[in-house]
């Protein structure tokens, strides 16, 4: 730290990166960045990157990195097809979903000011899988019918909580509990739908309700990338005030923050980027979960960071999904290697929070 | 510490409008009315402090001043104009608040916590600029809080926590500044600490307007003085002329003598002792 050498001289340069901060110079100023977390950030992407070349040699047609390399950049024929089309898309979609999912935890245990406070702990994921269910069973198995299902269920849900919750603004705790009871609720539904629904309905649902990312194509990130990136663009717009309103309402709304639309645009970012991704992939638990807090363990940061989080989370995703297909006998969907991890974590994190209670 | 400055000075009506006022308003949460018809205006440059028991409507007074509760009636006017036809930003650069309770992130540290302060002069880009690392550093200076600059803020005492949550409120560089209860939970020697340095700011120029529950250091600090009962304002004006037993009784149903300081000349409150039945 630069600390102390400092403090009588107050014009110091904005560039000099004191008190853990990197400062990138513009106009009138400086954009300033958690030093710890940038590196961080940089770091984990840097092992993301390797990661996915590694992942795109693999499986029944092997290649070495060089040669993803080669057959990426130049046309080699089949290996070209092999890793364009049938292995880049899932790689893709597991950085990207990663990194969504992992945000969108990340926003909600800010708003919730509680590790425990993901969008899969307070209903969104069981909700959504209550609209693919039912749209499975109304319309049949299509792509389009289970988002829109998977999409308005969800959606509902989250309203509801909210809704539920609310009380002249909504406060963080009282969100995760009745998103506990909401998911409690709507798993009890989900199981008399199963037990309702004729057979092919009901493996079609559980196939989807395991979260995979095997059968993601082109046709489903042409879609979900872009708008992806838009959330991305969003999240770094609410992150600001969001870091404000950790200070408690009335601080925040001193310092020129509108508390109650913050929150709402958070949540409402925080359940799109949560949105898409199960629309395509189903529901993967752990990654919104876990993301964020091992983010705020490694990067020392005040709260936790939706930056680092991301990145964290793409790393996550893409790992638990190259185990799931190639180390794991009979390719089990990823949902379920991080259902499997995410149990461990939570008993974890439940226990230390239990502990800090008492 | 600078000796205080004799309170004649501020009993005369200020002669153009205050920057800060509210006018005819009637303060509610719901439907639970705490004050009707509610006028104060708040001298610029002054220490106004508001005194008055529990439940009187006098935080609610400073919520609605802080804009965070907006007024069921009537307005509260800056600089002429309605509060809550400014932008939330363009308000927070002019009236800034040290909230009754703040929560500190997980693991942030004071520099970091103060630099929040900062979030009204900031831009989505521009997020740092040198106006911001000067006004932390004199921030940081006046609260005497800058040899704990990475200092974790969950470890420090309450009086040194107090004091960085006033330099977060500090470093946002308002002329109007408002003190929901900073004192409470701090113990004597730290409120006297708090209250020294909000006598320095305001004698530097800028208008406070505090909340405190202790009259006589109310009485000892305070320009200005309102005295609140039941969501109306009984008495405005110098302490000298804001406490007096008759006062005093009247708002807070407390017998008592009103003597003068020895150590600043202020009215001091002494409560009457009781008679006692047995020896």
């Amino acid at each position: 730290m630069t600390g102390l050498a400092s403090q009588n001289s107050p014009e110091v340069s904005p560039q000099a990166g004191r008190d853990g901060h990197l400062s990138f110079p513009v106009p009138g100023g400086a954009f300033r960045v958690h030093r710890r977390s940038f590196i961080v950030g940089l770091v984990v992407t840097a092992l993301t990157l390797l990661l996915a070349l590694v992942a795109l040699g693999s499986g029944d047609y092997p290649l070495s990195i060089p040669e993803v390399l080669t057959a990426a950049f130049t046309d080699q024929g089949f290996a070209s097809k092999i890793v364009l089309e049938w292995r880049l898309p899932r790689v893709l979609a597991a950085v990207a979903f990663g990194a969504a999912l992992a945000a969108s935890g990340a926003l909600f245990q800010t708003l919730t000011r509680n590790p425990l406070g993901s969008p899969d702990v307070i209903g969104f994921s069981t909700g959504a899988y209550t609209g693919a269910i039912v749209s499975i069973t109304l319309v049949g198995s299509t792509f389009l019918s289970e988002s829109v299902g998977v999409l308005l269920g969800g959606l509902i849900t989250a309203l509801v909580v909210y809704l539920l919750a609310w009380r002249g603004g909504v406060q963080g705790f009282r969100l995760i509990i009745v998103g506990i009871a909401v998911t409690a609720a709507l798993s009890a539904v989900n199981t008399y739908l199963l037990l309702l629904a004729q057979t092919e309905v009901a493996m079609a649902a559980s196939i989807w309700g395991a979260g995979s990312l095997s059968l993601v194509g082109w046709s489903d990130l042409a879609p979900a990338l872009p708008a992806l990136i838009v959330l991305g663009v969003l999240t770094a717009l609410v992150v600001p005030p969001l870091r404000q309103l950790e200070l408690g309402d009335d601080a925040a709304h001193a310092h020129g923050v509108r508390t109650e639309p913050t929150r709402l645009a958070v949540l409402a970012v925080g359940v799109a980027l949560i949105a898409i991704t199960t629309a395509i992939s189903g529901p993967i638990a752990f990654i919104a979960l876990a993301a964020p807090q091992i983010a705020r363990r490694i990067t020392h940061s005040p709260g936790t960071p939706v930056g680092a989080a991301a990145t964290v989370g793409a790393l996550l995703l893409l790992a638990a999904d190259t185990a799931a297909q190639h180390l794991i006998p009979g390719s089990v969907p990823v949902g379920v290697v991080t259902v499997v991890i995410g149990g461990v974590y939570l008993v974890a994190v439940l226990v230390q929070e239990a502990r800090k209670q008492l | 510490m600078t000796q205080h400055l004799e309170n004649s000075a501020v009993t005369q009506p200020p002669a153009a409008e205050p920057r800060l006022r509210a006018d005819d308003v009637t303060l509610a949460y719901d439907k639970r009315v705490i004050s009707e018809n509610l006028s104060v205006d708040v001298p610029d440059g002054s220490f106004t402090v508001i005194v008055g028991p529990n439940a009187c409507g006098k935080s609610t007074l400073l919520r609605a001043l802080s804009r965070l509760l907006r007024p069921a009636a009537g307005s509260v006017v800056l600089d002429g104009k309605a509060i809550s036809s400014y932008g939330a930003k363009e308000t927070a650069k002019i009236v800034g608040l040290l909230p009754q309770s703040s929560i500190a992130p997980d693991g942030i540290t004071v520099v970091d916590l103060v630099a929040r302060g900062r979030y009204p002069h900031q831009g989505l880009i521009r997020q740092w600029s040198s106006a911001d690392e000067a006004a932390v550093e004199n921030a940081m200076e006046v609260t005497n809080v800058a040899a704990l600059r990475n200092r974790l803020v969950d470890e420090l005492s309450g009086g040194q926590r107090q004091r960085v949550w006033a330099a977060m409120a500090l470093a946002q560089q308002t002329p109007i500044l408002l003190l929901d209860e900073p004192t409470t939970f701090l113990d004597i020697a730290h409120q006297i600490d708090l209250l020294n340095l909000f006598e320095d700011l305001n004698q530097a120029g800028n208008t406070l307007i505090a909340v405190l529950h202790d009259l006589n250091q109310a009485a000892r600090y305070a320009t200005n003085m309102i005295a609140m009962k039941g969501g109306h304002v009984l008495a405005h004006g110098a302490p000298k002329d804001v406490v007096t037993a008759d006062l005093v009784h009247e708002v807070f149903g407390l017998e008592c003598l009103v003597v003068d300081d020895p150590a600043t000349g202020t009215p001091l409150v002494i409560p009457k002792a009781r008679v006692r039945s047995a020896p």
